[in-house]
């Protein structure tokens, strides 16, 4: 009796020790956020600003230039979404769908590559795109996405061998070239991995830093990551107008997530499939 | 062959293709370049010229910041991944018990892990502020001087590990879900046999759950040792103070681009690699030994 009622109370009470530790620092950014700088350096801090200082998202928004680097983001995930969709499902249908000599061996090389250090990669591939005259263009951060991403063929492949080979020797049997098979009827029945490989590849595309970091050097072509980074150094000591900047930042995504909240947590369950 | 599996293998390939012209063009070429740079005294204009092994000879024998950064890496991947794993872990564990409110709890758990990593650093450089911040403010309502975090040497690796800590999300959900998927008959074989609540999850949670536990160790090492972004918006990019947040990829990207020394930095990242994979390789070879597959040897 008394462990059964010790045990619901110690979680609840973890749990709440827990969600403090994950909410409080938002609702210190959206306080802040709200703040006069003065404000913001009280000591003791308090919570809840004096008077709202909606002027700094204003002065935020303004002294970014927030418009054109949202659309800089916004290019660069797109173009990488749609590649990694289209070049991952292609691979993870060859290696889920068709048999053939060579197949596994060559799955377990995308495994592998998976351990590649970007870091390795990085200074070739800076020597090389500038040879091409693509350095301060978005071309170095979407091109290599049309190219498959072994991480999601990975994940599209686990969900590609749940489906019935019935569905397909049938399609087969109709005369359905195989390309057909993928189009009409894989791709369509997996939905919901498809949205999650584009949903995350998204996410990352938004918010990756070293590669643009590397690649733009031109701020007419900043994504926000590097945006904020810079405002960050010009504006040291201005905590008040960088955590507006930071909540202007964050809250698209967290919108990204309840929209789609089960395609996040179901695309995380399919990674943990792996053994 | 016959002529199916011919027809097999070339329809196989085809489909595969994207990924093998993208493997020699962006991983196989740029790695066997980069092997070619490290050998070589490249900058970013000139080819540069052969100079043998002495990229390698001066990091592993002379440059005293290629060591700090290899501690500093080594330190957070030592003490971060444990951390964070076992922070992970006891989170799903809670959010598997089914009391009120575990869809609250899980989505507050999981939010800051998709905070982009400069907006989380800068809201943590504030959070962590050694005046005006929530620690030390919290800290000081109970009597407690908290430290200066990271302006100071022996605390931003320690600091930056709590910030770390802070986007487990993703780690948690990979566990609740194989927390979930331990078949239940398990539980009441082992009530059956009088086992109790610590028992139960010794003898029957982490061994059905150690497939993941290696998966996400390997994982959080990979990531650990390409630590950057974090590290760079709180240090301005210099790993400072005092070179305590310096770690490997920082390090390398100095060199890179703004040292401009690409063919030592070259040697730098062929280094990282062999040590990313003989870790891995090390790990993936003892874990015969504490690692449970369901369904027997794979």
């Amino acid at each position: 009796m008394k462990a059964k009622l010790l045990k619901p109370t110690l979680t609840s009470l973890g749990l709440a020790v827990a969600g403090l530790f994950f909410l409080l620092p938002f609702l210190w950014m959206i306080s802040t956020s709200l703040k006069t700088d003065a404000e913001a350096f009280s000591i003791p801090a308090h919570w809840i600003p004096r008077v709202i200082q909606w002027s700094n998202y204003k002065k935020a928004v303004t002294t970014i230039p927030f418009f054109q680097q949202t659309l800089n983001t916004l290019y660069i995930s797109v173009m990488t979404t749609v590649g990694t969709v289209i070049s991952s499902a292609l691979p993870a249908y060859g290696f889920a769908r068709i048999k053939w000599p060579g197949r596994d061996a060559l799955f377990t090389l995308v495994l592998a590559t998976m351990m590649l250090p970007f870091a390795v990669q990085m200074i070739p591939m800076y020597v090389i795109f500038r040879q091409l005259g693509w350095v301060n263009s978005f071309k170095p951060l979407w091109v290599p996405s049309f190219f498959g991403a072994a991480f999601n063929i990975f994940l599209l492949r686990q969900f590609f061998m749940t489906i019935p080979k019935e569905l397909s020797e049938a399609a087969r049997i109709d005369g359905l070239s195989e390309l057909g098979i993928f189009a009409r009827i894989i791709m369509p029945l997996s939905r919901p991995a498809v949205t999650t490989v584009a949903v995350l590849n998204f996410l990352w595309a938004w918010t990756m830093f070293l590669e643009p970091l590397i690649f733009l050097n031109d701020p007419k072509l900043y994504t926000l990551s590097l945006g904020l980074r810079a405002f960050q150094s010009a504006h040291t000591a201005q905590w008040a107008v960088l955590m507006a900047a930071g909540v202007i930042f964050t809250v698209p995504i967290v919108l990204l997530f309840f929209a789609a909240q089960r395609v996040f947590i179901e695309g995380i369950t399919l990674t943990g499939i792996k053994g | 062959m016959s002529r199916t599996q011919r027809r097999n293998l070339w329809l196989g390939l085809a489909f595969v293709s994207p990924w093998i012209v993208g493997f020699v063009l962006f991983l196989a070429f740029p790695m066997v370049q980069s092997l070619w740079y490290s050998f070589t005294d490249k900058n970013v204009m000139g080819a540069g010229g052969w100079v043998g092994l002495e990229n390698y000879r001066e990091l592993l024998l002379r440059d005293k910041l290629f060591r700090i950064s290899l501690y500093n890496t080594l330190y957070i991947t030592l003490l971060g991944v444990p951390l964070s794993l076992g922070l992970s872990l006891v989170l799903a564990l809670m959010l598997n018990l089914k009391v009120r409110g575990i869809s609250f709890y899980r989505t507050a758990f999981y939010i800051p892990s998709i905070v982009p990593a400069v907006a989380a650093s800068m809201l943590w450089m504030w959070v962590l502020n050694p005046r005006y911040g929530l620690i030390n403010d919290l800290l000081w309502r109970i009597g407690i001087k908290g430290p200066l975090w990271l302006g100071s040497p022996p605390w931003a690796k320690p600091a930056l590990i709590i910030m770390s800590l802070w986007g487990v999300g993703n780690t948690m959900l990979i566990y609740l879900s194989s927390l979930q998927d331990v078949p239940s008959q398990l539980y009441e074989a082992a009530e059956l046999d009088g086992a109790g609540v610590w028992s139960k999850f010794r003898h029957v949670t982490l061994p059905m759950i150690t497939p993941v536990t290696l998966f996400n160790l390997i994982m959080g090492i990979i990531n650990s040792f390409q630590y950057f972004t974090q590290a760079f918006i709180v240090s301005q990019g210099k790993g400072g103070p005092a070179n305590s947040t310096l770690f490997y990829t920082l390090y390398l990207y100095q060199k890179a681009f703004r040292d401009l020394q690409m063919g030592y930095a070259a040697a730098m990242g062929w280094i990282l690699f062999l040590i990313i994979l003989s870790l891995t390789l090390l790990i993936v070879r003892f874990s015969k030994s504490w690692v449970y597959y369901e369904g027997g040897e794979r």
